[in-house]
């Protein structure tokens, strides 16, 4: 049951890479975004919002189709992107991580948000009348506050990427070795005759991960309160 | 020398204040609700004023006819607050240093010394806010502030959520302040006893207006309710 082969530790290391490299681009973005709507009144802030959330309610494979007609190579960014930047996404492990990325940013908003809201304001004006200017107020007071507010959303938006599937395969196709994460190999092995053990491995593979994602970001949500207390 | 002209609406209220003080200690006083933290609010840069000028030693800090209005860190001016609100997520020594490190001020051994030793919060360097007492933290407040080399620091009714003993702990550092630091202050409170132990001049606010301004004599006589 437990000998993993080759191709299934293709798609593990895979699935960890395109997650982590979408998280690690989506988090820089995601918390400029959440101080914007937690601290920032604008037009169109209504708007930004909704936009934000769209991948947790539009069918997956809606967004995928919409990343293929942006990304692709002959979607106006991708084709702008690959000329310009030499950066393809379009049936590469980049796209996959893009899309995993697209469909994690609303989950990893919200905890960092939260978190940004729950820092008290007059903590930031007591740092401004010591002389810190607003970029210093954010990161010496509003971040660090905030930070396991951020860890969590990481952690979380780390575990929608590992498991995103529907965005993914329509994006970026289902090609072992370049864009086949653990979700589009389970996927696979069920289709083949005899692929049931293989799958579930893999299924169980998953299933750890993720929970071991959900409580370290409960963890994280349990230090960020103890943090806001001052103790 | 401070020069305060405002109005300013919030509501159904109105500020409407001015004056000018020289002296070391001003003291705004008046029951809550009158206008005063609003007032010292627009004198840090954390309230705009809708009309008027603020100005300090000559500089001009708001000038609403010529939309000056410097921003709260470009200031120099210090802030108490009556809620301390040290940084939960720093120590004290860190607490005490931020001012100095956002001004990118050089050390200053020596300036450090003296307010610790001011204060008697030296035994306090390596706690974490949440582990001081109410008296504690507020003089780790005022020494964050003294530290940031301002040149008026603002106090907000800083033993306002202290308690008879507290008060009475707190008092004497604010003397000292005021007779050994040389940096003018502008105290606000409804307390009358604490006004004449420490303000030089001082301005009655009433319905976000200067009544009376002068001497500790502006005050009501002494047997009058706190």
């Amino acid at each position: 049951m437990f000998d993993i082969s080759p191709t299934e530790w293709t798609a593990i290391l895979l699935s960890l890479r395109v997650a982590t490299v979408a998280t690690l681009v989506a988090t820089p973005i995601a918390v400029a975004v959440a101080w914007l709507l937690a601290r920032r009144e604008f037009w169109g802030k209504a708007l930004l919002d909704a936009v934000i959330h769209l991948p947790l309610v539009l069918p997956p494979v809606v967004t995928g189709y919409l990343l293929l007609l942006t990304f692709g190579r002959r979607g106006a960014v991708g084709a702008w992107l690959a000329e310009h930047l030499g950066l393809v996404f379009a049936f590469r492990w980049t796209g996959a991580a893009l899309a995993c990325g697209i469909m994690s940013f609303p989950l990893l908003v919200r905890p960092i948000r939260l978190s940004i809201e729950a820092v008290d304001r007059r903590l930031e004006q007591a740092a401004a009348t010591l002389g810190a200017a607003p970029w210093q107020v954010f990161l010496t007071v509003t971040l660090p506050l905030a930070l396991s507010g951020v860890l969590a959303g990481m952690v979380l938006g780390f575990a929608k990427a590992l498991g995103e599937f529907g965005a993914t395969i329509t994006f970026v196709s289902n090609i072992p070795g370049e864009t086949q994460t653990i979700s589009s190999a389970i996927y696979s092995l069920i289709q083949t005759p005899d692929g049931d053990t293989a799958a579930l491995r893999l299924v169980v593979i998953s299933v750890l991960i993720s929970t071991a994602a959900l409580v370290a970001s409960e963890w994280f949500s349990r230090r960020a309160l103890q943090r806001l207390h001052g103790s | 020398m401070l020069r305060v002209d405002v109005s300013k609406r919030l509501g159904e209220f109105t500020v409407e204040a001015a004056f000018a003080s020289e002296g070391r200690v001003t003291g705004l006083f008046g029951a809550s609700g009158a206008g005063k933290t609003s007032l010292i609010n627009m004198i840090a840069g954390l309230l705009r004023p809708d009309r008027g000028i603020i100005a300090i030693d000559g500089e001009t800090l708001d000038d609403t006819s010529a939309r000056t209005h410097v921003p709260v860190h470009r200031r120099r001016i210090g802030y108490v607050f009556q809620d301390a609100r040290l940084f939960p997520h720093l120590d004290v020594r860190e607490n005490l240093d931020y001012g100095r490190r956002m001004n990118r001020i050089a050390e200053d051994a020596a300036q450090w010394r003296r307010v610790t030793e001011l204060l008697d919060i030296g035994e306090l360097l390596d706690r974490r806010p949440g582990k001081l007492s109410g008296g504690e933290r507020q003089r780790v407040a005022l020494g964050r502030a003294l530290l940031s080399q301002p040149r008026l620091l603002l106090m907000d009714e800083p033993l306002g959520s202290l308690d008879e003993e507290r008060k009475e702990e707190i008092l004497p550092y604010l003397v000292r302040l005021r007779d050994e630091a040389g940096i003018p202050m502008v105290y606000v409170s409804h307390d009358p006893s604490e006004m004449r132990k420490l303000a030089t001049q001082i301005a009655i606010i009433k319905h976000g207006r200067v009544t009376a301004f002068g001497s500790t004599d502006v005050l009501p006589a002494a047997h009058a309710p706190a």
